[in-house]
C-alpha cells in the first residue's frame, strides 16, 4: 500500500506516493534526491538529518514522510538564496566550523533555529542547544565560534 | 606589484576550499551516489558471541517481495580477509567474509540479502532463519588467557594470538632492584568505538563491457583497499578494479581496514550483474567497525633517590577481538611499546604484550592507535610517582625530560625509536603559564575546606607520526610499503593538477596541499587542483592514517615540484639564452640575475613545454612529475596539555574548567586547520577519559550498541580550548613538518584523568580506571568516606 504525500521543499512542490513506513529523511534523500541531509545514526542522537519543518528544526530520521504531508520544509540545499550563502553557512566557512562536513548540514539547520530562539546567544546557550547534534571532528570549539560569527552578522543585517 | 609568492601561503590560515560544497549540502559521500539499476544490501548478523552455525535457511527470505538474492558463507566464493601485519610466531586465524561453521562475535555477518530497495533487503534479512548452537564465550582479554576459557579456534591454544616484547629485560630488572621508589599500578585502557559520524558504506558495480569492478567505499586509503581486495580476496588483476573514496565523513582509523561488507558486496555485484549498495546503520557500525584500545595492563615505574625515573616495566593483555583486522597486530606492539619512553630519559624499559582473541568485534587502529595507550600509561604513572614522592607532578616531569636536542642529533630511546627533534621544556613552561598553574594550585587548596574539589592534570606527551620508512616497516612485519606518492601535472596554460596518494576525510588537503604548490610555483591557489581518492586517477598511494599526510604525502608533492621547477628552469634558461645558474625564480617568474627585464613567466614556460617548438635539444616535451617519497624516520611531535577540572563528590560529576594545549608539530602549513584537528583530538581524548566505553558483557553481548548507550562527547559537556604552539622543525622531511592529527587524542586522556584523580586526592584516591563516569567517581568517594 502506498499513500500520497505532498510537500514544499526549498520552495519546490513535491507530490509522490510512498510506503507509509518510509522515513522522511529517506524521502528527501532517495525520492526527492536532496542528499545534503545525512543519516548518521538510527536513534535520533546525531542530528545529521536535521531539517526545518514548518520553521522547526526536526530530525528527519525520526518521522515518516507521510507525517510531513503538507509541510513546508527547508533543507541545507535551500538555505543559500540566489547564490548568496546564509550567514550561518558563511560563519561555518569563516571559522572553520567543519572538517569532514558530514554533520555540518544538520549543525547548520539546528543553528538556524538556535539563532531564532537566541539572536544573541551566550556560549553556554549555543552549547546547550547543540546537545542533539554530534560532531566527531571539531570538538565543537569552532562550531561555537561559527554560530557566534553568524549571530553577529545576522544582527547587523536586521 | 605584490605577487603570491612574495606573501607565502605556508603558515597562513587560508579558509578551506572544500567548504563551499559541504556547507551547501553538495558534498558527495558514498551513500549519496546512485547508479542506474542499483540494488541494496542488508546483512544478517550473528546475535550470539560464540555459536556453531548449523543451518542458514533463506527460503522464506527469497520470497519476500523485492528480494533479489540471498547469499550465505557457503555461496560466497572469495578469499578470507587478509591481515596486513605479521609478528614473530603470530597465529593468524582464518577470517571468512561471511561466517562459516562458527560465529565468534555479535554482529559477525552471516548472510547478505539483496533487494530492489534498502527496505526490501532489510525485510528479507529479517526473514532469514539461522540455526545456532550457542557456545560459551569470553570477552575479556585476560580471562581469555586463563586455563579453561572458551576457545575461539582449535589451533590457537589459550586464545593467544601472539606474545611480543620490546626492551631490555635484564637491565630493567636491575633498575627495579636498585630503585629507591617503585610504584605499581593496574590500569585498564577501555575499549572505544570510533563512531565517525558518516557510517561506513560501499557500492560495487561491474561493467558488463570491460568486466571492471568499481568500488565506491568509505576508505582512508583506496589503493590499500584495491591491493588487498584484488590480490588476496577477489583474485582479480588490479587493472580490473577501481576504488573510489569520494567525500568521506571522518575516519579516525576505522575506515583504513578491509571489511566483510565491501568484499561480499563486490562479489554479489558481479554475481548478480547489477550494482549493489550497502550503507551501515549506526547499530551495525557499533557491532562491526573495528574498535580501539582495550588493554588490561600491569605497570611499574622505578625511580632513584633523586626522583629520576630509572625503569619502566609493562605487562599488557591486548584484546584483538575475534579475528585479526587489517593492521591489528601492529597497534599493541610497535605503535605501543616504542612510545613508552615518552619525553623522558628512561634508561631501562621492558614491555610484554599478549595479543588475545576474544568473542568481540575486531580491534584495530583508532585515532592515536597504541600511542594513546602508551601515553596514558606513562603519564598516569608519572602522576602516581609524583604523588608517592610528594613532589609536584609538573616538576617531576621537568626533571625527567630528555634535554633539548642538539641540532640534527636524534635521541635514541631504549625501545627502538630515535626521536627526530625535540625541545620539551618550553612547551610545558608555556602551558603552565597559560593555565596559571601556581595560582590554580593555591585556589585548589583554598577551595577544599569549602567542599570544592579542583584538580589539575598535566600530560607531557610524545607521538610518532608519519609512518614510516618502508624498509623498517617491512622488517617489523608490514605487508605494505609506507611511502607516499605524488604526481604534479602542469597543463599547457599553466594550471596545475596534483594527484596525491593521501586521502582527505576532513583534513583539508585540498587547501593545505594547494598552499604548498602555489608557494613553490609562485602561482595563485586557484590555479591548483588537488585530486585524491580514486585509484583510476592517482598513482599507487598509501592513504591517510598515523598523521602522515603532510609529512609523507606533502613531501612527495614537494619532490615532484622540485623536478618540475628543475625542468622549468632549463626551458626558461633556453628561452632566455642564459645559464640555468644565472636565473632567479620568484613569484612564478624566472628572471636573469642582474637583468630583471629578461624574464619568462610560469605560463610561458608551461606553454613552451607543451608546444615544444623551442626547448633544449634532447628534452622530452611536457611538464609533469611523479614522486614516491619514503621517509627516513617517523616524526615525533610533542607537547604539554593541562586540564583543570572540578569534581562534585556528591554527584561524581566532572566539569572541565580550563583546557590548555601547547603542541609542537614542527612547521605548520595552515594553523587554522591544525588548531581544528587539535580541538577535535582533545574532544575524543576527553571522551575516553570521561564517558566513552565499549562494554561487552562477560558472555560477549555488546551492552553499548547505540549512541544512547555509548556516550560520545557533546557540545555542552566540553569547554573551549586554549591552544598554542612551539615550533621545533623536523629535520627528516623537506617541509619541516610533523604530524598533527592525533596529538590531541593522545595528550588529553591522561591530562583529564590526572586532573580528576588530583581533585580526589583529599579522599585518599590514587587511581580510578577510565572512563571516569559520575557513577564510578561517586562510588569511589562513597567507599573512601566509609574508611
Amino acid at each position: 500500500m502506498k499513500l500520497p504525500v505532498k510537500m514544499t521543499i526549498n520552495g519546490q512542490k513535491t507530490s509522490d506516493e510512498v510506503e507509509p513506513r518510509l522515513l522522511l529523511v529517506h524521502y528527501i534523500r532517495e525520492v526527492v534526491g536532496l542528499t545534503g541531509t545525512h543519516v548518521g545514526c538510527d536513534t535520533s542522537q546525531c542530528g545529521a538529518c536535521t531539517i526545518l519543518m514548518n520553521g522547526q528544526a526536526v530530525k528527519a530520521c525520526t518521522m515518516f514522510a507521510v507525517q510531513a504531508d503538507g509541510a513546508t520544509i527547508t533543507t541545507i540545499e535551500g538555505l543559500a538564496r540566489n547564490g548568496e550563502l546564509h550567514p550561518i553557512q558563511q560563519g561555518f566557512w569563516e571559522k572553520h566550523g567543519l572538517q569532514c562536513g558530514f554533520c555540518t548540514p544538520g549543525m547548520i539547520m539546528t543553528a538556524y533555529q538556535l539563532l531564532e530562539r537566541y539572536p544573541k546567544p551566550t556560549e553556554e546557550q549555543i552549547r546547550h542547544q547543540l546537545e542533539g547534534n554530534l560532531c566527531r571532528c571539531t570538538g565543537y570549539h569552532n562550531i561555537v565560534k561559527a554560530i557566534e560569527w553568524a549571530a553577529e552578522h545576522m544582527a547587523g543585517k536586521k | 606589484m605584490a605577487t603570491v609568492a612574495e606573501e607565502r601561503l605556508f603558515g597562513k590560515s587560508i579558509k578551506r576550499r572544500e567548504d563551499p560544497r559541504f556547507i551547501t549540502g553538495r558534498g558527495q559521500y558514498v551513500d549519496d551516489v546512485k547508479l542506474p539499476g542499483m540494488t541494496y544490501a542488508a546483512f544478517v548478523r550473528s546475535p550470539h558471541a560464540h555459536a556453531r552455525l548449523n543451518k542458514v535457511d533463506a527460503s522464506a527470505a527469497r520470497k519476500v517481495p523485492g528480494v533479489l538474492a540471498v547469499y550465505t558463507g557457503a555461496d560466497v566464493k572469495v578469499g578470507g580477509l587478509p591481515c596486513g601485519w605479521m609478528l614473530p610466531d603470530i597465529k593468524v586465524p582464518p577470517r571468512p567474509a561471511l561466517a562459516q561453521g562458527k560465529v565468534r562475535y555479535v554482529g559477525e555477518p552471516v548472510a547478505i540479502v539483496i533487494g530492489e530497495t534498502a527496505y526490501a533487503a532489510k525485510d528479507g534479512a529479517e526473514a532469514v532463519k539461522v540455526a545456532y548452537e550457542a557456545l560459551p564465550a569470553v570477552s575479556n582479554a585476560k580471562k581469555a588467557h586463563e586455563t579453561g576459557a572458551p576457545q575461539l579456534f582449535d589451533n590457537i591454544p589459550k586464545n593467544q594470538c601472539f606474545y611480543w616484547t620490546i626492551g631490555d629485560k635484564t637491565a630493567t630488572e636491575a633498575a627495579f632492584k636498585s630503585a629507591a621508589t617503585v610504584v605499581h599500578q593496574a590500569l585498564l585502557n577501555q575499549r572505544l568505538i570510533p563512531n565517525a559520524i558518516e557510517p561506513r558504506a560501499c557500492i560495487a558495480s561491474v561493467s558488463p563491457a570491460t568486466g571492471e569492478l568499481t568500488l565506491w567505499v568509505t576508505s582512508q586509503n583506496p589503493h590499500v583497499h584495491r591491493l588487498l581486495m584484488a590480490a588476496f580476496v577477489l583474485s582479480i588483476p588490479e587493472t580490473k578494479m577501481r576504488v573510489i573514496a569520494p567525500d568521506v565523513g571522518g575516519g579516525f582509523g576505522s575506515k583504513i581496514f578491509v571489511y566483510n561488507e565491501e568484499v561480499v558486496v563486490s562479489w554479489a555485484a558481479k554475481t548478480l550483474g547489477r550494482p549493489v549498495k550497502w550503507t551501515a546503520e549506526r547499530r551495525e557500525s557499533f557491532l562491526n567497525d573495528a574498535h580501539g584500545r582495550d588493554h588490561v595492563t600491569e605497570a611499574e615505574i622505578a625511580l632513584d633517590h633523586d626522583g629520576k625515573v630509572s625503569g619502566l616495566r609493562v605487562k599488557t593483555h591486548a584484546n584483538l577481538g575475534a579475528y585479526l583486522s587489517t593492521f591489528a597486530p601492529l597497534i599493541p606492539s610497535y605503535l605501543y611499546g616504542p612510545l613508552l619512553s615518552g619525553v623522558y630519559k628512561i634508561p631501562a624499559i621492558f614491555c610484554e604484550v599478549w595479543g588475545m582473541l576474544t568473542d568481540t568485534a575486531p580491534v584495530d587502529a583508532y585515532r592515536g592507535a597504541g600511542r594513546p595507550e602508551a601515553t596514558y600509561l606513562l603519564e598516569r604513572m608519572m602522576d602516581r610517582a609524583a604523588r608517592q614522592l610528594r613532589v609536584d607532578p609538573a616538576e617531576l616531569r621537568r626533571k625527567n625530560f630528555i634535554p633539548k636536542f642538539t641540532d640534527g642529533a636524534p635521541y635514541q630511546t631504549p625501545v627502538a625509536f630515535a626521536y627526530d627533534s625535540g625541545n620539551y621544556e618550553p612547551a610545558l613552561r608555556r602551558a603552565l603559564q597559560l593555565v596559571g598553574y601556581d595560582q590554580t594550585r593555591k585556589e585548589q587548596l583554598a577551595l577544599r575546606p569549602k567542599g570544592r574539589y579542583i584538580g589539575i592534570g598535566v600530560s607531557t606527551y610524545i607521538e610518532a607520526c608519519g609512518p614510516a620508512p618502508s624498509a623498517v616497516a617491512g622488517s617489523l612485519g608490514a605487508g605494505a610499503g609506507l611511502w607516499e606518492s605524488g604526481q604534479v601535472r602542469v597543463h599547457p596554460a599553466g594550471a596545475v593538477t596534483v594527484y596525491t596518494g593521501s586521502h582527505s576525510h576532513g583534513q583539508g588537503h585540498e587547501t593545505t596541499f594547494a598552499q604548498l604548490v602555489a608557494d613553490e610555483l609562485g602561482i595563485p591557489m586557484e590555479q591548483v587542483e588537488i585530486v585524491h581518492g580514486d585509484t583510476a586517477q592517482i598513482p599507487f598511494g598509501m592513504g591517510t592514517y598515523g598523521s602522515r599526510s603532510a609529512c609523507v604525502g606533502g613531501s612527495a608533492i614537494v619532490k615532484c615540484l622540485d623536478k618540475i621547477k628543475e625542468k622549468g628552469r632549463k626551458i626558461a634558461a633556453h628561452l632566455l639564452e642564459a645559464n640555468e645558474q644565472d636565473l632567479d625564480f620568484a613569484g612564478g617568474t624566472w628572471t636573469v640575475k642582474g637583468s630583471p627585464d629578461k624574464k619568462k613567466t610560469w605560463g610561458e614556460v608551461a606553454l613552451m613545454a607543451y608546444l615544444a617548438h623551442n626547448i633544449p635539444k634532447g628534452m622530452e616535451p611536457g611538464l609533469e612529475a611523479t614522486s614516491f617519497y619514503d621517509p627516513v624516520n617517523f616524526t615525533f611531535p610533542f607537547g604539554a596539555h593541562i586540564a583543570v577540572v572540578e569534581v562534585d563528590p556528591e554527584t561524581g560529576a566532572v566539569k572541565i574548567l580550563k583546557y590548555v594545549a601547547v603542541d609542537d608539530v614542527g612547521r605548520v602549513i595552515n594553523p587554522m586547520i591544525v588548531d581544528g584537528m587539535v580541538h577535535g583530538g582533545i574532544a575524543q581524548g576527553v571522551g575516553q577519559a570521561l564517558w566513552e566505553h565499549g562494554v561487552y558483557s562477560e558472555d560477549g553481548q555488546l551492552l553499548t550498541g547505540t549512541m544512547m548507550d555509548y556516550a560520545l562527547p557533546k557540545a555542552d559537556a566540553l569547554p573551549s580550548y586554549v591552544t598554542e604552539r612551539t615550533v621545533t622543525p623536523s629535520p627528516i622531511n623537506p617541509l619541516g613538518v610533523k604530524g598533527a592529527g592525533e596529538t590531541g587524542t593522545i595528550a588529553s586522556t591522561p591530562a583529564i584523568a590526572n586532573a580528576v584523580i588530583d581533585a580526589l586526592e583529599p579522599f585518599g584516591l590514587t587511581h580510578l580506571d577510565i572512563p571516569l563516569t559520575p557513577q564510578k567517581i561517586w562510588k569511589a568517594v562513597a567507599a573512601a568516606k566509609q574508611k
